[in-house]
């Protein structure tokens, strides 16, 4: 499949890669200290949540949908693990109950835009204030976690030579990989790709087309649970404000990957590394040191925008193209 | 053909929509290794027929007996699972996914639950090159011209097993040499022995390859015919239902006593678009109608597009009546009486929510101001005039113009234009996809407008239609205007033809 005159498809993805590697070439040159392993081995630690959440998000943008209940849905899985936890349920029941939170929720708002044909955006933001109201329900204060399995989960350091991961980057990853081979080795995953291309052309071909799109806000129900997991193994806390804003987040990771907004085209790799980029760039702004935090949503945007351009200029190109031959 | 049982029995199907009648007591029989026909005008019932037989519509009447065995077919990937493979007029394939998966999606080899690529690129290359198509399988779908993707689509169809491959409209946007290429293989398809349902409104085409026919009319079943022993006349008004004793003014040379006069309506000098078109001289008289003829993708929608500001030209001067003037968007052409319908009838053409009355006033408000409305009552008058001179079906202004038949739709467009009483018609290809009868009024139409001074630029890929209507024809070639011939008695579609191949052909 990677011959060279296939590479065409693969230029957002290499664009974003490159962009990385500029962006980590300059840290080195202008920082002290910045040239290291552990710096790169951070971006996966302070963002596994997001990696995680970025992935689920890759599927259902795939589709030519969007799910914006992903932030709160890890608010709301934070939120019952802590109250649970504090109430001395033992971890053993807490951590599937935790995980079925946003599948439940996916499987509902799936069924509702399958069903009733209604807008992604519409639903999934009825869905994010649900799941935030939710939390706040529970309770309005932060709520500590003090289980030793949690702490063990939050402090344990995995070592290579002087360089350490977190349990919680293995899990990252254990879900990257699972994803890579759910997008392109499974018929599900095809399936995801045939409806963000052409959802009338797919319900034609016969394939199951409402199945996989309700599949598909579960899948990323899924990983916003499991992403508020391992956002309470980070925190150590339950807390109604966790992961404010963090769908948007989410969105331009993916988009930043080349993950295309009208779907059908995109890499669930290419969302890792948008993760990667917006880590990298609150990394640069930590390390320059005057500058304010703030400046990394300014960054972002930028970023985005340039994407989308980007996005554009290459698909216009690409249809006139065809155009040439095709007519049309 | 010898006397078989028919491999697939479609019997007594009725299917009523609200209001609508659209099958009453229909029947279908396809025998292995014909190419069938069906036939009949817009709104006869071809499509419903086609969809209940998918399973896209639920039957409410009848039977359907495929092999012998009664089958009920309720989701398209049942018609599949059964063999019955439909390649729809518009491509339904997904143009991001590469051409394997489009063959293989929903029918994926796997190999130890995933799937296996290699195997499934291998297959495709074979079924490929079986229909002598050399592409490259792992490229994006979109990324090849629409003919290959049908290629790809009926493939997609033999490799889910198909008995039944029903093909949609398959030439409508193909070129001669694509057509050939198509039938060549749809007539080693026959050979295999596959039943194949072949509509279309290209009635040489039909004779050339279909054994059987089948005549639908407003819903109803006409018979079965086979397809040499019926001629054309006879097909033709067992399709619009009346003797066509006036086939004449569909044979006819029309054009002969359309001349135009000397009057120069507009004067395009050097107008060229990089990459869409060369620079071209074209100069259009009052009330003539002049014929733009070229292959798909030679030119000819470019060279309307630059006219009507849709595009806009990087070189050339355009006069109107000796004036020069600026067409960069379609608002100064329409400001300079210059309507132009596009090809895309359903992307640019039609808003498909809004009514008949809605979309027929569009142009002629928009010329008007939107601060300037025209009352309802003037609207209702301009549109009835319309819809009684054009013969418009249903006549009601207020039916939302997607469920018309493609041929109304087209003569609504025609008249939202016309509103605007333009000096300037441009025509990109208003007969495609339309029945013979609503073909032959849209060219009356023609025909009297010019007489009443309108000039028309008319393009069509139907090279008789155009010597029946135009004056003068203008031949484009690879993005280029290469000759103009005045229509005369002695002009016939073969000197054209050479014109368009480059003298080679």
């Amino acid at each position: 499949m990677m011959s060279w005159q296939l590479n065409k498809k693969y230029y957002p993805l290499l664009v974003t890669i490159g962009l990385f590697i500029l962006m980590f070439l300059y840290g080195s040159i202008n920082y002290t200290g910045f040239a290291s392993p552990q710096v790169v081995l951070n971006l996966f630690i302070d963002n596994a949540f997001l990696i995680i959440v970025a992935v689920g998000m890759t599927f259902v943008i795939l589709s030519g949908g969007i799910d914006l209940s992903v932030g709160s849905v890890i608010a709301l899985t934070s939120m019952v693990t802590a109250i649970l936890l504090q109430a001395n349920v033992s971890p053993v029941i807490v951590i599937p109950a935790a995980l079925l939170i946003g599948p439940i929720l996916g499987v509902m708002m799936g069924s509702l835009i399958h069903f009733y044909n209604l807008q992604p955006f519409i639903v999934t933001l009825a869905g994010m204030f649900l799941a935030r109201g939710l939390s706040y329900v529970i309770s309005v204060e932060t709520i500590a976690v003090s289980d030793p399995f949690f702490q063990f989960m939050a402090n344990t350091k995995i070592y290579f030579g002087n360089f350490y991961i977190s349990i919680s980057v293995l899990i990252a990853l254990a879900i990257v990989a699972a994803a890579i081979f759910l997008a392109h080795y499974t018929k599900f995953g095809r399936n995801v790709y045939a409806i963000g291309g052409n959802e009338q052309s797919a319900l034609l071909m016969g394939l199951p087309v409402g199945r996989t799109k309700i599949l598909i806000y579960t899948l990323s129900g899924f990983c916003s649970s499991l992403a508020g997991l391992v956002f309470t193994f980070y925190m150590l806390s339950g807390y109604g404000l966790h992961a404010n804003g963090l769908e948007l987040d989410a969105i331009a990771a993916v988009v930043i990957g080349g993950t295309l907004l009208t779907g059908g085209v995109g890499y669930v790799a290419g969302s890792v590394v948008g993760v990667l980029i917006l880590g990298i760039i609150q990394t640069l702004i930590v390390f320059e040191g005057t500058l304010s935090s703030w400046w990394t949503k300014i960054a972002i945007g930028v970023l985005l925008l340039l994407f989308i351009v980007f996005q554009r200029l290459s698909s216009v190109r690409g249809r006139s193209k065809s155009q040439t031959v095709t007519q049309h | 053909m010898e006397i078989a049982i028919p491999k697939l029995e479609m019997k007594g199907i009725t299917k009523t929509f609200p209001g609508v009648k659209a099958l009453s007591n229909v029947s279908l029989r396809l025998f292995p290794g014909e190419v069938h026909a069906l036939m009949g005008e817009n709104g006869a019932g071809k499509s419903t027929l086609i969809k209940v037989l998918t399973g896209v519509y639920t039957k409410d009447e009848g039977t359907v007996t495929l092999d012998g065995r009664s089958v009920e077919v309720s989701t398209p990937l049942e018609a599949q699972n059964l063999g019955i493979s439909t390649v729809y007029q518009e491509v339904n394939l997904c143009t991001n996914l590469s051409v394997v998966e489009n063959i293989f999606i929903g029918h994926e080899i796997m190999k130890k639950g995933k799937i296996d690529w290699k195997e499934m690129n291998r297959r495709a290359e074979k079924l490929l090159t079986e229909l002598n198509l050399d592409i490259d399988v792992s490229k994006t779908l979109g990324s090849y011209s629409v003919a290959i993707q049908q290629m790809v689509a009926i493939v997609r169809a033999l490799n889910v097993q198909a008995k039944v491959l029903i093909l949609d409209e398959p030439t409508s946007s193909l070129d001669l040499n694509e057509v050939r290429k198509l039938f060549s293989v749809i007539r080693k398809l026959k050979n295999d022995g596959l039943c194949i349902v072949f509509i279309s409104h290209f009635l040489d085409q039909i004779y050339e390859i279909t054994d059987r026919l089948t005549v639908l009319r407003n819903g109803e079943w006409i018979g079965e015919y086979k397809t040499e022993s019926l001629p054309r006349y006879e097909l033709i008004s067992k399709m619009i239902g009346k003797e066509f004793n006036n086939s004449k003014s569909i044979t006819d040379n029309l054009a002969l006593t359309n001349k135009g006069d000397y009057e120069t309506v507009l004067a395009a000098e050097q107008l060229s678009k990089t990459g869409k078109i060369q620079p071209f001289n074209l100069e259009l008289r009052k009330g003539e109608i002049m014929g733009l003829a070229g292959l798909l993708g030679s030119g000819r929608s470019e060279l309307a597009r630059l006219l009507f500001g849709a595009d806009k030209a990087d070189s050339g001067t355009v006069r109107i009546k000796g004036k020069k003037v600026y067409l960069n968007s379609p608002k100064q052409a329409i400001a300079n009486n210059i309507a132009f319908s596009s090809e895309n009838r359903k992307s640019e053409g039609i808003i498909s929510d809004l009514s008949i009355r809605e979309n027929m006033i569009l142009a002629v408000q928009g010329r008007k101001g939107w601060f300037n409305y025209i009352s309802r009552k003037r609207q209702e008058e301009m549109v009835d005039e319309y819809i009684k001179l054009l013969n418009i079906n249903p006549p009601n202004p207020e039916q939302l113009i997607k469920n018309l038949s493609g041929g109304n739709q087209q003569k609504v467009l025609l008249a939202r234009w016309l509103l605007t009483n333009p000096d300037l018609l441009i025509l990109d290809e208003p007969t495609r996809g339309i029945d013979i009868g609503a073909k032959a009024e849209i060219q009356k139409l023609m025909l009297s407008l010019s007489e009443e001074g309108m000039s028309i630029v008319f393009i069509s890929a139907e090279l008789e239609e155009i010597l029946r209507t135009c004056s003068r024809i203008s031949v484009l070639r690879d993005h280029k205007k290469v000759s103009e011939l005045e229509n005369r008695e002695e002009i016939k579609q073969q000197d054209i033809m050479k014109e368009i191949a480059g003298g080679v052909g």
